[in-house]
């Protein structure tokens, strides 16, 4: 049968617009402006692009562990809904996405702002004039300093409001993986094991856990790798304190410090360090696959 | 999964939903204020609505938008289904190595998939004008000797990051597929080629046409890749409201978002009560079948 041929349109096509970018990058981050071959793009890299680095990196990584925490249980919850609902389900789940994402996460500056929708809404219950009040007390009775005059959390442009960001705009990358992993679990394994005598926990620690192991990896990936990289999160709620990867590489290409060079040599140090992150888990999951199945 | 949902999981599943969903009911709700204030509520009116279709930047934006994501959701899903077939109809040993470059754009961080293909589409238009350049030169033509990026190169990289969405929906559809259905054709006349056409197509529709939707979702959703490969000529709406966050956002920006996310809502609601209904139907014909068998 020829139907293989059907592919060879693709394949060229994958070769000009997949393989060539890539290798175009890495031509580019090891070549200066005036096209010799160079270190430096990789040397230049030190001090506070280390910083950036280590801050992309450790946010990331937050909001990937928050993601998971929340979105086990929920994808775990879910699974476990009547039938009827299910498609209905992940309808919700993806619907947030069909907002604009920008919008979406510049909606939550309203939110999030020193005079936005939560702020206001906390002094409108009188949460400030409590804690004024709780300060002041503790003031006239201990003799401390603590400022009474507290108008509003500053929630905006802070780290923990990235964090945020990430969390509330890739969580269901993580809950969709691991819901359809679990709804897939053959509940006769579930009969098996609890017949054979283990408590629910047991169950879920020894069955469910590692049968939904395949997803919750998938969903790390997708909740992990968009996070590192993102410039548009740290750009509407970190307002332009928090630099992160993807404002580097950003700012290398369409920004002021205009460096494709420099820029590509970040985003490959950067593509390599995501892929050892990843083999390195993935590694770690087939193992743990593998464990089971035994 | 048959067990009931825990009460606590219940809980946490809709405080998640809360979270997903409280911006976007923030942005819809100030899609009707009366003021262009984006925290204080002034008063309830409709204007921006009717504001919206005299605004040329967001009309022309909102037009780029579906075009390129129509155009590139219909030739990656004939494009992918096409390489979907054709990569099954591969030796294992081929085709393994060439689904882990299809995944390439998935998994790569968008922000590399973007800043990649810029840097293609810069050197080959570079090339591409040295090239016209030369003919002008040689035998007098009269060709542009300048490209910049613009409706191709957005339409381009949509399709890239498109056509590995619909491969992988429609991939698994070809795997449930029974064999014998293709030998059966031909052996009744058909040729290869009709065989596909008249027996493999029908057979995975669903899957191509849920990558048709994947793909299209992608497309209206993307932001980054489009960010960097769209050029200053064309502009899709993700990045005309990128644009206006470094200003202000007008609340007619809202209005259209609502309008989009109320039309897919609608959609979505349609085709899952359809849907449902077409199971129950499905469940109903198996019942007739099973009591005849008996």
């Amino acid at each position: 049968m020829k139907a293989k041929a059907f592919a060879y349109p693709y394949i060229f096509w994958m070769a000009l617009f997949v393989v060539a970018p890539i290798l175009i990058i890495v031509v580019y981050a090891f070549t200066s402006s005036t096209g010799s071959l160079t270190l430096d793009n990789f040397t230049s890299m030190g001090g506070s692009y280390l910083t950036v680095f280590g801050r992309s990196f450790l946010l990331a990584f937050i909001a990937t562990a928050i993601c998971l925490l929340i979105g086990y249980p929920v994808a775990h919850a879910l699974a476990k809904e009547k039938s009827r609902l299910q498609g209905m389900i992940v309808m919700i789940i993806m619907l947030p996405m069909w907002m604009n994402f920008l919008l979406r996460t510049y909606s939550w500056m309203s939110i999030l702002e020193n005079t936005g929708l939560l702020n206001r809404f906390f002094a409108a219950i009188g949460l400030f004039d409590l804690i004024n009040a709780i300060s002041g007390f503790i003031n006239n009775t201990f003799g401390t300093h603590l400022s009474t005059d507290l108008e509003y959390f500053e929630m905006i442009n802070t780290q923990g409001a990235v964090v945020l960001g990430m969390v509330y705009n890739y969580l269901p990358f993580m809950i969709l993986p691991i819901y359809s992993v679990i709804l897939k679990i053959d509940s006769s394994y579930l009969e098996a094991a609890r017949d054979l005598g283990a408590p629910p926990r047991t169950v879920f620690r020894k069955v469910v856990f590692p049968l939904s192991l395949s997803g919750v990896l998938s969903g790390i990936t997708m909740v992990f790798v968009p996070a590192v990289s993102t410039f548009v999160i740290s750009d509407l709620l970190g307002g332009a304190k928090i630099m992160l990867l993807g404002n580097l590489i950003q700012m290398q290409f369409l920004g002021g410090t205009y460096n494709p060079h420099l820029g590509s040599a970040i985003a490959l140090v950067m593509m390599i360090v995501v892929i050892i992150c990843m083999t390195i888990m993935n590694k770690f999951g087939a193992e743990e696959e593998q464990a089971v199945m035994f | 999964m048959k067990e009931r949902p825990s009460v606590g999981g219940r809980v946490l599943t809709i405080l998640t939903f809360v979270f997903l969903y409280a911006p976007i009911i923030v942005l819809i709700v100030f899609s009707f204020n009366s003021s262009n204030s984006r925290t204080v509520w002034s008063g309830f009116t409709l204007d921006w609505y009717g504001e919206l279709f005299e605004d040329s930047l967001i009309m022309s934006s909102l037009s780029t938008t579906f075009s390129v994501s129509i155009i590139s959701a219909l030739v990656a899903t004939v494009a992918g289904t096409a390489a979907a077939i054709g990569f099954f109809n591969m030796k294992k040993r081929t085709r393994a190595p060439l689904l882990a470059i299809n995944n390439i754009p998935m998994i790569n961080a968008d922000i590399i998939t973007g800043v990649s293909m810029c840097l293609l589409f810069v050197a080959a238009f570079g090339f591409l004008g040295n090239f016209t350049g030369w003919l002008n030169r040689v035998f007098g033509f009269n060709l542009p000797t300048r490209f910049t990026q613009g409706f191709g190169t957005l339409l381009i990289a949509h399709i890239t990051f498109n056509i590995p969405y619909v491969i992988l929906s429609v991939m698994p559809k070809l795997q449930q597929m029974d064999r014998n259905l293709v030998d059966a054709a031909m052996d009744l006349g058909c040729s290869p080629l009709s065989a596909i056409w008249k027996v493999v197509i029908p057979d995975i529709m669903p899957g191509i046409i849920n990558g048709a939707i994947i793909a299209f979702t992608m497309s209206i959703d993307d932001f980054v890749i489009s960010f960097f490969t769209a050029g200053s000529n064309s502009q899709t709406l993700a990045m005309a409201i990128y644009t206006m966050t470094k200003k202000r956002v007008t609340p007619k920006i809202n209005a259209i978002s609502t309008l989009l996310f109320l039309t897919v809502l609608i959609l979505l609601i349609v085709v899952n009560i359809r849907s449902s209904r077409q199971e129950k139907k499905l469940q109903e014909s198996m019942k007739i079948k099973k009591s005849f068998v008996r």
